[in-house]
């Protein structure tokens, strides 16, 4: 989107055309390991950089040991002590500092999970304080700007040892039987969940795993920020569509709103209905689907299976938005598109039968044998059977001249030997309009082929005169692309052909 | 085939039975086609459909028509929307421009942002056609409709619109206006609030002054103050042209709060738009402000921890220094930016560093010789030896700057070793860059270093074994010959291009054709003896090569030398040989040979001829 420009998440020199990792492109030889090597420096952390000036800590008696009048003076120190941060590039610095933290930390996580009556009102502001101050960070740039979810390794967050044990204590504050809603809610506020929000960007698996469960307790718990937390997922998603392209924790998210859907009142309200036709189908169109597919497909189901009147929106838009290049997505949308079958309902499916099977014949057809083969495994599941069996007399004449012209024409012999199956399923399912089909398919064929004959000869007289002038001028373009053709075969490759067929 | 012709299309055309409509018929029938790329080719001609409709139909047919199409593919949806906006003309002038609100203000409100941005693009251009009166019955009032529209797309598109028509309405709508934009500043989606934020600086530039100090001002500390750092870096941008608008004595009170409040935002994004925009800044804010504050906050960015905040900085050190005020410009370099560049000299990050090279040989001029010899010459000759080749073609690439101010002897001792380390780097790509800098740096280093210490690396390039570097490499050959002339390449280049005519490398000996074309092409006419008496007989003899390649492209340079040679030679020498790969066994060479013969060297007078008669 051309109001939000970004910076790059790499600096590349604009003086110069020339920049390394482009260059190691096009060489061909992606050198991974040596761009890793380079990459893997790091860079200071943002979150320790606003600490003005470092305090020395010194430990505190075990929480264990402090006598019952003490224990919530000493927690709280303990969450204090707790806010203070540290170096974690710098591995060798302040090691007896961090040990403390950590020591107190872990003594926190095990003081809020085991005993009861601990979290008491004044503890929640320190508490919320000191979870703040150390998850709630500016996440660094990428250290790879064109970080592969799936192929790269992500950047791991330096400071997890304590990170993970501030996510833990949260987690574990969340879960307290003692843990009062009413209370917290004063401080876990929608400020608060905005910014727990974005870390869900983090390229960290591990944290966004952290997040996911300690926002789904959230969700669950503090029903006043419900629809506040359901309307920022939905910002973030949708400038992941439409204005970045990027956002680490989509899959997480959609993990939450997966639950979340299950549990939404019926009828669904119009927010509801938004929601999946605004946010989630268009979901389909990125990029890195196959990162969050599974989760997106669960979502989508979910809200099948609660209100089956949805079923056509959701169809139609992903037959919208349909892959038109990518086989491996376009895979994928034929897998979703059975997950919604095997769920759907019969009066539904009568509502999407033509356009859907139309697409199903295009795959059916196409030259890449996964996607052909994908879209014919449909005729294995049971239910999607009973479904064409019940609407053979519309769907088949909808395939049938896709699968008559590819079982002979599918340059793949499991394909072929599946669409043989597959007419055989429907020649036992209604061999009379099978063989109609069968009929009229070589009629008009035939009808085809002399139509076409019949075009060569008139088509060509007809046209003649009006396209004249067009005509002469495009013959002419065509000779000089040619030349330029030829030249550039020559200029550019002529070692291969050449030399090799002369002297080998 | 077409789906059933609706009742537009029968109304439209052909149901009158003109035949000079049938055309119209077909397009508008494809414009409902089912194949995406017939209504693609049918909305890209859609002026032509409005011109044969004449301006009554295409307003009161076509428009509604189109209107109802709005649910197409994105792709038909862009292209209409980009046609809608040079429509004025064929609804019947500015007059009628207002029937193409409508379908663009549906496209306006699409989900994908490129038909969006394209609809607000149209929109924005047909808003100057619009009469004033037109302006508020018709085009303001949509842009209310979009401004409180429900879905934040429309919104978003809304902010594009409001400083097209604020300048042209009166002063309760501007008003209106005005409250228009504050909503949509503090509305509750992001998306909106980072469109109004990027629209910020170009709605204060059509504002009255005293609007931009009351209305503006406020807005603008408020985004810049956004919960969302990708809203807050927005701000950044429109501060430029806030600071533009007001009077300096203003820019203390209203504006440098909450850039030194940007300057150091927690979010590096937020940092990272202040360094790149950081010369636009300093010539907005003035000399004064930039002594007292942007000078240590351009410090502060320099030495971030954020690499990508550094290497923005740094991009801009030159820009920075050069527009210091001139009176204690070099003092403030000398104490203040320096020690921030001498670190950056040696930064961590590779980006840092390549960002640096590629402005730092630009102070040189700023500081003069003596400060360029004692405090940067050490610096230059650091990066030169950087272990990132991009840090080193940086600064190679920029040597001119330093060449004015101490010369570049000063530097040839540490230079050349960096030269031949990048010429013989491992990646192709390195080795094309450093090659592209040889004809400027021949020309400075001067024929006598050049051929005592660079020939030899022009030379290796020759027979590298990337096609590219070989390409490059023969192109470089003409650059240097055109500046040290014929009778320099007479002496060094023509006796070694010559001899690799023997190389058992079919690619050199290739090579070596490729050489003598571009020898031929800048030595030319005046010195036609090289050729006719050193490069012709070379040739000649390779047309007996065994490698076809070869063959056809001696008739290639057979073709090209011909112009500087005479009739004589020509038909004695060169026809024989043209004819003889005429009958070539291959077809490539044929075909070359054959157009060589019948290029207008063989068949007319050539130059050579005119001018001996």
């Amino acid at each position: 989107m051309e109001t939000t420009k970004l910076p790059p998440s790499s600096p590349s020199s604009p003086t110069t055309s020339f920049s390394v990792p482009s260059a190691e492109k096009v060489d061909g030889f992606p050198r991974r390991s040596m761009r890793r090597a380079r990459q893997r420096r790091s860079h200071s952390s943002s979150q320790f950089r606003y600490q003005s000036s470092q305090v020395e800590l010194t430990p505190l008696p075990l929480l264990k040991d402090a006598p019952v009048a003490e224990l919530h003076d000493l927690f709280c120190k303990k969450l204090q002590q707790c806010c203070v941060l540290f170096d974690f590039l710098d591995c060798v610095a302040d090691l007896k500092g961090k040990e403390i933290k950590r020591a107190a930390l872990n003594e926190l996580v095990e003081s809020v999970a085991t005993s009861r009556g601990v979290l008491i009102e004044p503890l929640y502001p320190e508490a919320i304080k000191m979870i703040s101050v150390n998850i709630f960070r500016t996440l660094p740039p990428s250290e790879n700007p064109e970080f592969d979810p799936e192929e790269d390794e992500p950047t791991l967050e330096a400071s997890w040892p304590h990170l993970q044990l501030v996510y833990e204590f949260f987690l574990r504050f969340l879960e307290s039987p003692d843990f009062q809603p009413s209370m917290a809610k004063r401080y876990v506020d929608q400020k608060f969940v905005l910014q727990l929000l974005e870390l869900f960007d983090s390229e960290d698996p591990r944290e966004r795993e952290y997040l996911k469960t300690i926002l789904h307790r959230v969700y669950g718990k503090l029903l006043g920020l419900r629809a506040y937390i359901r309307k920022q997922i939905n910002n973030i998603f949708l400038r992941f569509i439409y204005e970045t392209e990027h956002f680490n924790g989509v899959a997480e998210l959609l993990e939450i709103l997966g639950s979340i859907i299950n549990g939404f009142a019926l009828p669904l309200k119009a927010e509801h209905k938004q929601f999946l036709v605004r946010v989630l189908i268009p979901l389909h169109t990125a990029k890195s689907l196959s990162i969050f597919h599974a989760q997106l497909a669960y979502c989508v189901v979910q809200f099948m299976e609660k209100d089956a009147t949805v079923t056509e929106y959701i169809i139609r838009g992903l037959l919208k938005y349909w892959p038109k290049t990518c086989t491996q997505k376009e895979v994928m949308f034929l897998g979703e598109i059975e997950e919604i079958l095997d769920v759907i309902e019969p009066s539904q499916f009568i509502r999407v039968q033509e356009p859907l099977f139309k697409q199903i014949a295009a795959c059916i057809s196409s030259p890449h044998f996964q996607v052909a083969e994908r879209a014919l495994y449909f005729w294995n599941n049971e239910y999607i059977l009973s479904l064409i069996e019940e609407n053979c007399q519309v769907i088949l004449p909808l395939v049938f001249a896709t699968l008559y012209r590819v079982s002979k024409e599918h340059w793949n012999q499991t394909i072929v030997s599946l669409i043989y199956n597959v007419l055989k399923t429907f020649m036992e399912m209604n061999s009379k309009l099978f063989d109609d089909l069968t009929a009229s398919y070589k009629v008009e064929k035939q009808k085809l082929k002399k139509k076409l004959v019949a075009d060569g000869v008139q088509g060509h007289l007809h046209l003649s005169s009006s396209v004249m002038h067009i005509k002469s001028k495009s013959s002419q373009a065509k000779v000089c692309y040619n030349l330029n053709d030829i030249n550039q075969k020559v200029f550019c490759f002529p070692s291969k052909h050449k030399h090799y067929s002369k002297h080998f | 085939a077409a789906e059933e012709g609706g009742p537009c299309q029968s109304k439209m055309a052909g149901a009158d039975g003109d035949d000079s409509l049938y055309p119209i018929a077909v397009l508008i029938d494809e414009l409902r086609n089912e194949d995406v790329q017939l209504r693609l080719n049918s909305i890209k001609k859609l002026s032509t459909i409005a011109l044969a409709l004449g301006v009554e139909r295409t307003r009161t047919e076509l428009l509604p028509f189109l209107t109802d199409t709005i649910y197409d593919e994105d792709e038909v949806l862009l292209a209409l929307a980009e046609q809608l906006g040079n429509f004025t003309m064929l609804v019947g002038g500015p007059e009628y421009v207002h029937c193409l609100l409508p379908p663009l203000e549906s496209l306006a409100t699409v989900e994908e942002t490129v038909v969006r941005d394209k609809a607000v693009e149209s929109l924005r251009k047909i808003s100057q056609e619009h009469s004033p009166v037109d302006l508020e019955v018709h085009f303001e009032p949509l842009v209310k409709r979009l401004a409180s529209g429900d879905w934040f797309t429309s919104r978003t598109s809304a902010c594009g619109l409001f400083s097209v028509c604020y300048p042209r309405v009166s002063s309760t709508v501007k008003a209106e206006i005005r409250q228009h934009f504050r909503t949509l500043c503090s509305d509750d989606t992001p998306m909106v609030r980072r469109a109004a934020a990027s629209k910020l600086g170009e709605f204060a530039k059509v504002l009255e002054l005293d609007y931009v100090k009351s209305d503006i001002i406020s807005l603008f500390t408020a985004l810049a103050s956004d919960e969302q750092d990708s809203v807050r870096l927005l701000a950044v941008e429109a501060c430029v042209s806030i600071a533009t608008l007001l009077p300096q004595e203003d820019l203390e009170t209203l504006v440098m709060p909450t850039l030194r409040q940007a300057a150091e935002d927690k979010s590096w994004r937020v940092r990272y738009m202040v360094a790149d925009k950081f010369s636009e800044l300093q010539k907005a804010v003035g000399p004064e402000i930039t002594k007292n504050d942007l000078v240590p906050a351009f410090q502060n960015l320099l030495k971030d921890c954020e690499a990508e905040v550094r290497a923005a900085a740094a991009n801009k050190v030159k820009e920075f220094c050069e527009n210091l005020p001139e009176d204690n410009r070099e003092q403030i370099i000398m104490t203040h930016i320096l020690p921030c560049v001498k670190e950056l000299v040696s930064d961590t990050n590779q980006h840092v560093k390549s960002a640096l090279a590629s402005v730092i040989m630009g102070l040189s001029t700023i500081l003069g010789k003596d400060n360029t010899i004692e405090h940067l010459l050490p610096l230059f000759l650091a990066q030169l030896k950087d272990e990132c080749p991009e840090v080193r073609l940086n600064i190679i690439s920029n040597l001119d700057c330093v060449n004015e101010v101490i010369g570049i002897r000063q530097l040839s001792q540490s230079l050349l070793p960096a030269i031949v380390e990048l010429a013989e780097d491992a990646k192709w790509r390195v080795r094309l860059a450093i090659i592209e800098y040889m004809p400027l740096l021949a020309g400075q280093l001067g024929v006598e270093f050049f051929d005592e210490k660079l020939n030899t690396l022009c030379m290796a390039w020759l027979i590298d074994h990337v096609y590219a570097i070989r390409e490059a490499a023969t192109c470089n050959l003409m650059k240097l010959v055109e500046k040290f002339g014929a009778e320099w390449a007479q002496n060094t280049i023509v006796p070694k291009v010559l001899g690799m005519a023997n190389d058992p490398n079919y690619l050199h000996r290739m090579t070596t054709l490729f050489c003598i074309n571009v020898i031929v092409h800048c030595c030319g006419y005046p010195y036609r003896e090289i050729t006719t008496k050193q490069m012709l007989p070379v040739v000649l003899k390779m047309s007996n090569d065994q490698v076809a390649n070869v063959r056809f492209n001696v008739a290639k340079s057979l073709q090209k030398i011909g112009p500087v040679l005479d009739s004589n030679a020509l038909q004695t020498e060169v026809k024989p040989v043209l004819e003889k790969l005429a009958s070539d066994t291959d077809m490539d060479v044929k075909y070359f040979a054959q157009e060589a013969i019948s290029g207008e060297c063989l068949s007319s007078s050539t130059i050579v001829d005119k001018l001996n008669t």
